[in-house]
């Protein structure tokens, strides 16, 4: 390495170029930081606003669900339910449970003793609600907690699990409460995207209606 | 059926890879383009309102110097919205808003937008109003990403170029990258999502009656606007704290697909960008096979390990793998993929919780974190990193067979290879630093709330590698909002973004003076299989020499303890 470069490049020093150059760049950072943001931050999400309310209004407004004129709930937003006669959703720490204001999962580790008791409590409730033996396997997703707290899904294997018990509370039959638990999952997106996945919300509204339906 | 979506996701990264890389070669070389006939008069009036002659060629060090400046004048802007932010007007009502916005928080805030790391230690919808969500966020999403990509364009000047006195003009860069890259895909993209359902409205909180007889207060807002730039921009704060988990910001496993393709694709198209512009593509393409090899063996590490139940579920009858802290419609599968890509793609929007990851399926992020985000990378950053490993590995090659060692004909002489020791001992010097000082002080071991032992290590190592790879993702259960942790973390994300761009375009500027030596026999052939193995040597080499020991102490214990 003792070969000397045959060139020096023209390097300025610190204070030139501060000295120099500053001045001449702050008018573009400053100008340039005004119209981009109006450009980015206003116009932007302005014309998406325009093409999206106009194809999309439903989505826009956060996919609410209406009933008789009250807003129940959104499609994608989970919330608790914890009567023998719905579906129960997957235990969430957002809050204290399905608080859509305070997203957010346990943030446990595999080897902490909170998470360890946490589940160990959820698997002896979820066993004694659907009557479960101790040895029958359950679901993970039954007993732990989503990341975002606001999980609207269940896996339809969980959803199987639960079918016996909905029945008995509603006296419907096993056999309906399955028809609507199929209808009510969702496949695969295109065939091979995601998971597939049941609906907690929107199948307890046609449980609800199911039952109605069934008394009349 | 996960391996399939794996491997659909790669081979539509290496297939937009070559169309898009050779798009950002020809705009930041000034060549045609289709939509001249909108560009020219658009940018002509744009570099008259900035006072900027787009014909000015800047020194590495003005270059340099706009980048910091325009990320300066960036910080202050968001630190000021935040202290005013109980002044703007508009959603949501105060009552929700509980996060005080102390002096450190604002300014931790500031400094996470302006460098693309976008580091929360807020969560957003107790936090933030709507105006600054769009004002502040979502600009500075655009503004730093696109700052970014200048830089990157500018590193790869230093190689294209010979006999040169400049890298290019900042400013032209930077309204090209936001304008004509960032802003058309963000739109196209953010309309995708907007059809699969993320929210965009300025309306207050929704107050729905539930089925159980409940009220439940939903937050939500002008989601749709920040959700693609944020991936695309690879800064990945989420308008929520569960971020790409939230179903508002993540509804469906489509809208999963496409922001990880928005990671993904623009740093990937970088190394075909690189390949045109010094007119070796195969070069660009053996460090584009080099990312997808170390990004292929992190998800398999990955995934195996979160398809293991922890330990205790066995005994409890609990099957089906790792999904404490992961949503259903994404599975373990989308998960994992996610968490590869945004943890090397130094976006942080992950769509699970890394802190319920099993110590095997976190220390898989970690080193990609800590080795610099070199694969795929955030915009610009990523491409630098990955040139900088490559160049050591022509340093150790040319060591080996005794010759001055050259890539695409610069020579790497003392000079040269300071800079690339300095750029390369940056990242084990500030992060094992802040490490060993939070786990020292009762500061820094206050903020270990929620896990302890080898786990609470690896969330402070994580905490300081994710902001210094201005990543910003986090494992959940260390609590941030303090102090030290917004001063400390501060500092590394400051480093990470402007120690390690400085150093790039010093570096850029020495070669871009030189001329180019004509490829010789005795040359270190640097475009083959060869050569990619080297490099993907040298990538082992640097993380286990700088980090072995610290993930010792935190995921490989931890993985080792009786369960």
């Amino acid at each position: 390495m003792s070969d000397e470069p045959t060139f020096q490049p023209k390097t300025l020093s610190a204070r030139q170029i501060l000295g120099a150059r500053l001045g001449v760049n702050l008018r573009p950072a400053l100008v340039g930081l005004l119209l981009l943001t109006v450009i980015t931050g206003c116009l932007f999400p302005l014309a998406l606003f325009s093409l999206g309310s106009r194809f999309f209004s439903d989505q826009v407004a956060g996919s609410l669900i209406v009933r008789d004129g009250v807003v129940v709930g959104s499609a994608w937003i989970g919330q608790g339910a914890s009567a023998p006669g719905y579906f129960h959703p997957r235990p969430s720490a957002a809050g204290n449970g399905y608080d859509a204001t305070a997203s957010g999962g346990t943030n446990f580790g595999p080897y902490n003793r909170k998470l360890v008791d946490l589940v160990t409590q959820y698997a002896r409730e979820y066993r004694k609600e659907n009557g479960l033996a101790p040895s029958d396997a359950i679901p993970v997703d039954a007993v732990t907690n989503s990341a975002s707290g606001l999980d609207p899904h269940i896996t339809p294997e969980n959803a199987a699990l639960q079918i016996p018990r909905i029945a008995r509370a509603r006296g419907l039959s096993e056999g309906a409460v399955r028809d609507l638990v199929e209808a009510h999952t969702e496949a695969r997106q295109f065939g091979f995207l995601g998971q597939p996945r049941v609906s907690v919300l929107s199948l307890n509204f046609a449980l609800g209606q199911a039952t109605v339906a069934a008394k009349r | 059926m996960r391996w399939l979506e794996y491997f659909v996701f790669l081979s539509l990264v290496i297939a937009c890879a070559r169309p898009l890389g050779l798009y950002l070669a020809a705009l930041f070389e000034g060549k045609r383009v289709f939509f001249d006939p909108i560009r020219r008069p658009v940018e002509a009036l744009l570099f008259r309102a900035l006072g900027v002659n787009s014909q000015k060629e800047m020194p590495a060090g003005e270059y340099i110097l706009c980048f910091v400046l325009f990320g300066a004048v960036g910080t202050i802007w968001l630190f000021a919205l935040f202290l005013v932010q109980s002044l703007l007007p508009g959603e949501p009502a105060a009552g929700y808003l509980t996060t005080p916005m102390s002096i450190d928080l604002a300014g931790n805030a500031a400094i996470s937008f302006a460098t693309t790391a976008t580091w929360q230690a807020y969560a957003g919808e107790t936090t933030l109003h709507y105006a600054i969500d769009l004002l502040g966020l979502v600009s500075q999403n655009f503004l730093a990403g696109a700052a970014g990509l200048a830089v990157g364009i500018a590193f790869i000047r230093g190689f294209s170029r010979t006999d040169a006195a400049g890298l290019g003009n900042f400013w032209v860069d930077l309204v090209r990258a936001t304008l004509w890259v960032l802003l058309p895909l963000s739109f196209i993209g953010s309309l995708m999502l907007i059809w699969q359902g993320v929210p965009l409205n300025l309306a207050p909180y929704t107050q729905a009656h539930t089925l159980a007889g409940e009220v439940q207060t939903i937050a939500q807002g002008p989601v749709a606007a920040l959700e693609f730039i944020k991936n695309l921009g690879t800064n990945g704060g989420g308008f929520f704290n569960a971020n790409g988990a939230h179903p508002y910001e993540n509804p469906t496993p489509l809208t999963n697909f496409l922001e990880m393709l928005a990671i993904a694709i623009v740093p990937a198209s970088l190394t075909a960008t690189f390949g045109q512009m010094t007119g070796r593509p195969r070069a660009g393409f053996a460090l584009f096979m080099v990312m997808v090899a170390l990004f292929v063996v992190g998800l398999v590490v990955c995934d195996v390990a979160e398809q293991q139940s922890p330990p205790e579920f066995a005994a409890l009858h609990v099957v089906g793998g790792n999904m404490e802290g992961k949503e259903v419609r994404f599975g373990i599968g989308d998960s994992v993929l996610t968490e590869l890509v945004t943890s090397n793609g130094a976006t942080g929007s992950t769509n699970s919780m890394p802190d319920s990851y099993q110590p095997i399926g976190v220390l898989v992020p970690l080193m990609g974190m800590l080795l610099g985000d070199i694969v795929f990378g955030g915009l610009g950053s990523g491409l630098y990193g990955m040139v900088i490993v490559a160049l050591v590995a022509v340093f150790l090659g040319g060591l080996m067979i005794g010759r001055t060692p050259a890539y695409l004909g610069k020579q790497l002489r003392p000079g040269e290879a300071k800079l690339i020791a300095l750029y390369i001992l940056l990242t084990p010097c500030v992060v094992l630093t802040l490490t060993a000082l939070a786990l020292t002080t009762s500061a820094g071991l206050a903020g270990l709330t929620t896990n302890s032992g080898p786990r609470g290590l690896t969330e402070v190592i994580f905490a300081y590698a994710s902001s210094m790879a201005t990543n910003g993702q986090a494992m959940g259960g260390l609590s941030a909002d303090s102090v030290f942790y917004n001063i400390t973390t501060a500092i590394a994300m400051l480093a990470g973004r402007f120690a390690t761009g400085a150093i790039a375009l010093l570096l850029a500027g020495r070669l871009a003076a030189q001329p180019r030596l004509a490829n010789t026999a005795g040359s270190l052939p640097d475009d083959t299989l060869l050569f990619a193995a080297m490099v993907l040597a040298t990538v082992v080499i640097v993380g286990s020499l700088s980090f072995l020991p610290a993930i010792t102490l935190g995921p490989v214990v931890e993985a080792l303890q009786p369960g």
